[in-house]
């Protein structure tokens, strides 16, 4: 892959599982309020805790991955929310006010 | 997601083509449809709806969640004519986020020396083009006031339904090139595309002006656009 290419989460994902390694999905896909990244995002996330992209500017990363090895590990997809009105939001929470969420699948 | 799934999105965006990931939020199913390929019903209308939009978002369809996420080609720019106004575009454009390459099969113009770190292609654009085909994605910009070298890519870009189409030249230079198009079997509609004189009316003087006028141009057709659905 290109120096570009590797940057490119879903080409990442790809070349990933091609080489044997357990693979989530995460994918902002609403958002409100003023969210750092728009619905269609993507971090894929390998079963070492690995990453590439953002769903967020650095905010919800942390607990995206977390979960995500849970998705990898039951195959069961999630669906995630975070923002500062939710009871979390003192642990992961978006500083800039909004509110996003993120769907979790695993790459089969 | 199976990894077939992804394998053709992959390859989709790879090959420019526009495609859309279908995920049925309640059963977690995944598909990708790619642009043309027919969808019935509801759903088809949709994905029609989305990738007009470019825009990522949930429908209710039958009392079902589903989450489109469009994958559009990103824009680039094809400048015909390794001319002083293409060094000033070739600075400015990836700036705004859009990939560069210029063609032109004059030697003494298209030189490594005066397009550093510009992807440069000393060419016909009829060869060119065979390998590298202008779409829907692409903004082309003729700016070598020579009609062996302009007038073919134009009537390409035409055809295949470039988001811009924009040519330098006076509106006399213009008046004979329609004439040309015409006989190349352009109709009116299409050649009614064409940006002639180049660039958003800016007073624009120099070359690095008119660069930027042209530039402003394809942003305002890109974020504007009506795409031609490709077939």
């Amino acid at each position: 892959m290109t120096v570009i290419e590797t940057l490119d989460p879903l080409l990442t994902a790809e070349s990933w599982k091609r080489a044997g390694r357990d693979v989530a999905i995460a994918t902002v896909v609403e958002t409100w309020g003023s969210a750092p990244r728009p619905a269609g995002s993507h971090l894929v996330i390998d079963g070492e805790g690995n990453f590439e992209g953002s769903v967020s500017g650095g905010c919800v990363e942390g607990a995206v991955i977390t979960e995500a090895l849970d998705v990898i590990e039951s195959g069961e997809a999630k669906m995630l929310e975070f923002g500062v009105a939710d009871e979390t939001a003192w642990r992961v929470g978006l500083s800039c006010g909004g509110r996003i969420r993120v769907y979790v699948e695993r790459l089969s | 997601m199976q990894l077939e799934t992804l394998t053709k999105l992959n390859a989709a965006r790879r090959d420019r083509r526009a495609a859309m990931v279908v995920t049925d939020l309640g059963s977690n199913e995944v598909r990708v449809i790619i642009e043309g390929e027919s969808v019935a019903g509801p759903l088809g209308e949709e994905v029609a709806k989305a990738f007009r939009s470019g825009k990522a978002g949930t429908v209710e369809i039958e009392g079902r969640s589903v989450f489109l996420n469009a994958h559009l080609p990103p824009p680039r720019i094809v400048v015909i004519g390794a001319v002083h106004i293409s060094q000033a575009l070739a600075r400015i454009a990836p700036v705004a986020g859009y990939d560069l390459t210029i063609i032109d099969p004059r030697t003494a113009f298209a030189t490594e020396e005066r397009f550093e770190g510009v992807e440069l292609i000393a060419d016909w654009p009829e060869d060119v083009l065979k390998d590298r085909p202008l779409d829907a994605y692409t903004a082309l910009a003729a700016v070598t006031h020579d009609p062996k070298i302009d007038d073919f890519p134009l009537s390409e870009a035409l055809r295949v339904g470039c988001f811009y189409v924009g040519a330098l030249g006076s509106r006399k230079t213009h008046a004979k090139r329609v004439e040309r198009l015409r006989e190349m079997g352009r109709t009116d509609n299409e050649i009614g595309r064409i940006a002639a004189p180049i660039g958003v009316d800016i007073g624009a003087a120099s070359p690095a002006e008119i660069a930027l006028a042209t530039l402003a141009q394809i942003v305002q057709a890109f974020r504007r656009r009506d795409l031609v659905t490709a077939g």
